[in-house]
């Protein structure tokens, strides 16, 4: 069971603010799903966790350089900028 | 200082490789401008995806080796979710559960030798370079520049083995020594090199000292941390468990109030980057590994009968020990370790230069012009000097400074004056008066300039006298 403390600690590691109404609609459904997944934990399926499930491994590339996006382009859809920099908050 | 205990995760840039991590971009984004090295998988725009890149896989399991670290048979990437402006998809790859590498360990040579367990080696992607006008705490905003974002990093985790700031120092030294001599590492580069340090004393907590990106920050940092946590002790206030930030520019750690904790990073496996299997590359991996510098050092002092220490000091730096090997063939060995790793090393650290300034073939005409006694030893530092400082080459040098010794016949003529001038010397030096002869010495030294050979005048004047 997760409570409305976590429900905000989720909320602030998101960087989501959450109102009073929607931390008590989340904490019930968020602790649905949690019930769902623990029907899981009943189980005791006797084989190693699988990762990827499409068999596939090691695939790579070569190291060779290609061409980057002009600053121009990467800027483009930028609503804040400042001398080529793409410009966010402070967080510290 | 038995009672602090340091154990470190470095960040190492694969800053040789072509490309990024996981796309083509060029790693070559040192002397251009902001955003301007980036593609859709470094900008983490949605929908592309990561191809890893082989090489830097191959130089992961390059300095895993070196560092006597078990290689993984199976390794994962997994995604460490975090929400920051340097981190366009709100995730970093990285690795967690199954890293490429386990359990090494390096040995750092200090007063004694001491062995540093390495706890684990992996791979992750960089984060792009926030740039804050002012002091951190003060700004309003970052400006984020994503030329960095997807270089590929190697974090090397130490056990809690080094016991002060200056083994910390040593143990960076020493990895960069061999990254270098691995050819992935450019240790000159702007942020090739960053570290956290997690530091406790005895009887108090931990603190992770993060953000520390120079050689030297290293261990100014840890030498603060340990003042300020002793004076708490001091004063009976708890030391707490907590991450700080290392300001360079006043050498102090400031509290960084993170509410992240482990497991806030939920991390989970990369669905879009397959498993890999590490450990089968290792053989043909093996073959290419160089000669590091334990072994080059170890060669040395066998193969070119020097001192334990300058061979040491000629290996601390693949560049150095490449010199020397260059010179030792032409000259006496013993003289070009000495000249190499005493004179010349500390002329070109006094100027904060490298070896690269000085070019072995003037080192070895330098060399040779002392062999044969054209120049004294003072005479040869001063053309070291000149040429780090003006140019030219030695020849040049020796001919305009007049610092060809002086001959036999001059340095009589000089010693027969000294003794006419200084009749008060000569009978001190007749009454047992030892300074007196090396007074005489001095007034003969003036007289030519400080070219002739001491041991040439010593010898004439005692038979003079």
């Amino acid at each position: 069971m997760i409570g409305k403390k976590d429900v905000e600690h989720i909320g602030w590691l998101a960087r989501i603010k959450l109102s009073d109404e929607e931390k008590e609609e989340f904490t019930g459904q968020l602790n649905t799903i949690l019930d769902y997944f623990a029907k899981l934990d009943e189980i005791d399926p006797g084989v190693a966790p699988t990762h990827h499930v499409s068999g596939i491994e090691n695939v790579f590339r070569d190291d060779v350089m290609k061409e980057s996006l002009s600053q121009e382009d990467v800027l483009r859809n930028a609503p804040r900028k400042e001398e080529g920099f793409f410009k966010g908050p402070r967080i510290v | 200082m038995k009672d602090v205990i340091i154990g470190l995760e470095v960040h190492v840039q694969l800053n040789k490789l072509n490309s990024k991590l996981f796309c083509g971009c060029s790693t070559k984004y040192h002397d251009s401008g902001p955003n301007t090295h980036t593609c859709p998988v470094c900008l983490g725009l949605p929908g592309a995806l990561p191809v890893l890149n082989r090489t830097a896989v191959e130089a992961a399991i390059k300095v895993a080796l070196a560092l006597n670290c078990e290689i993984a048979e199976q390794t994962l990437f997994y995604r460490k979710n975090y929400y920051y402006p340097d981190l366009p998809k709100g995730f970093q790859i990285s690795q967690y559960d199954y890293p490429i590498a386990i359990n090494g360990n390096l040995v750092i040579e200090g007063d004694s030798e001491r062995n540093i367990r390495i706890r684990r080696v992996h791979m992750e992607e960089d984060p792009a370079r926030l740039v804050h006008k002012g002091p951190i705490e003060k700004s309003k905003y970052s400006l984020i520049d994503y030329n960095r974002s997807g270089m590929s990093l190697l974090e090397v985790v130490t056990e809690p083995d080094l016991r002060s700031p200056k083994e910390a120092r040593q143990f960076l030294n020493k990895l960069r020594n061999i990254l270098e001599y691995l050819d992935v590492f450019d240790g000159y580069l702007e942020g090739a090199i960053r570290v956290d340090a997690n530091i406790s004393l005895a009887g108090g907590a931990r603190a992770e000292v993060k953000n520390i990106s120079s050689y030297k920050g290293v261990e100014k940092a840890l030498s603060f941390e340990i003042v300020r946590q002793k004076n708490l002790m001091r004063r009976g206030i708890k030391v707490v468990q907590e991450t700080r930030h290392y300001d360079e520019a006043r050498g102090v750690t400031i509290s960084l109030r993170t509410k992240e904790e482990e497991k806030d990073y939920r991390y989970f496996p990369e669905p879009d980057l397959v498993p890999f299997k590490a450990k089968d590359g290792v053989p043909k991996i093996k073959e290419t590994l160089p000669e590091l510098p334990d072994a080059k050092r170890r060669r040395f002092v066998e193969q070119y009968n020097i001192s334990e220490h300058h061979a040491k000091v000629l290996t601390s730096e693949l560049k150095l020990a490449n010199f020397f090997e260059n010179v030792a063939g032409k000259v006496d060995t013993n003289q070009a370790a000495t000249w190499i790793a005493d004179v010349l090393k500390g002329e070109l650290n006094y100027r904060g230069l490298g070896i690269d300034a000085f070019s072995p073939e003037h080192a070895i005409q330098i060399l040779r012009m002392l062999e044969k006694k054209d120049i004294t030893e003072k005479g040869a530092v001063q053309v070291i000097r000149t040429l780090l400082d003006e140019g030219g080459t030695p020849a040049e040098i020796v001919k305009q400074k007049g610092l060809i010794k002086v001959g036999t016949d001059v340095i009589a003529r000089a010693v027969e004056e000294a003794i006419k001038e200084n009749p008060t010397a000569v009978q001190d030096y007749h009454a047992g008066r030892n300074e007196a002869l090396h007074f005489l010495v001095g007034q003969v030294m003036k007289k030519t300039s400080g070219k002739a050979d001491p041991d040439a005048v010593n010898k004439l004047l005692r038979e003079k006298l």
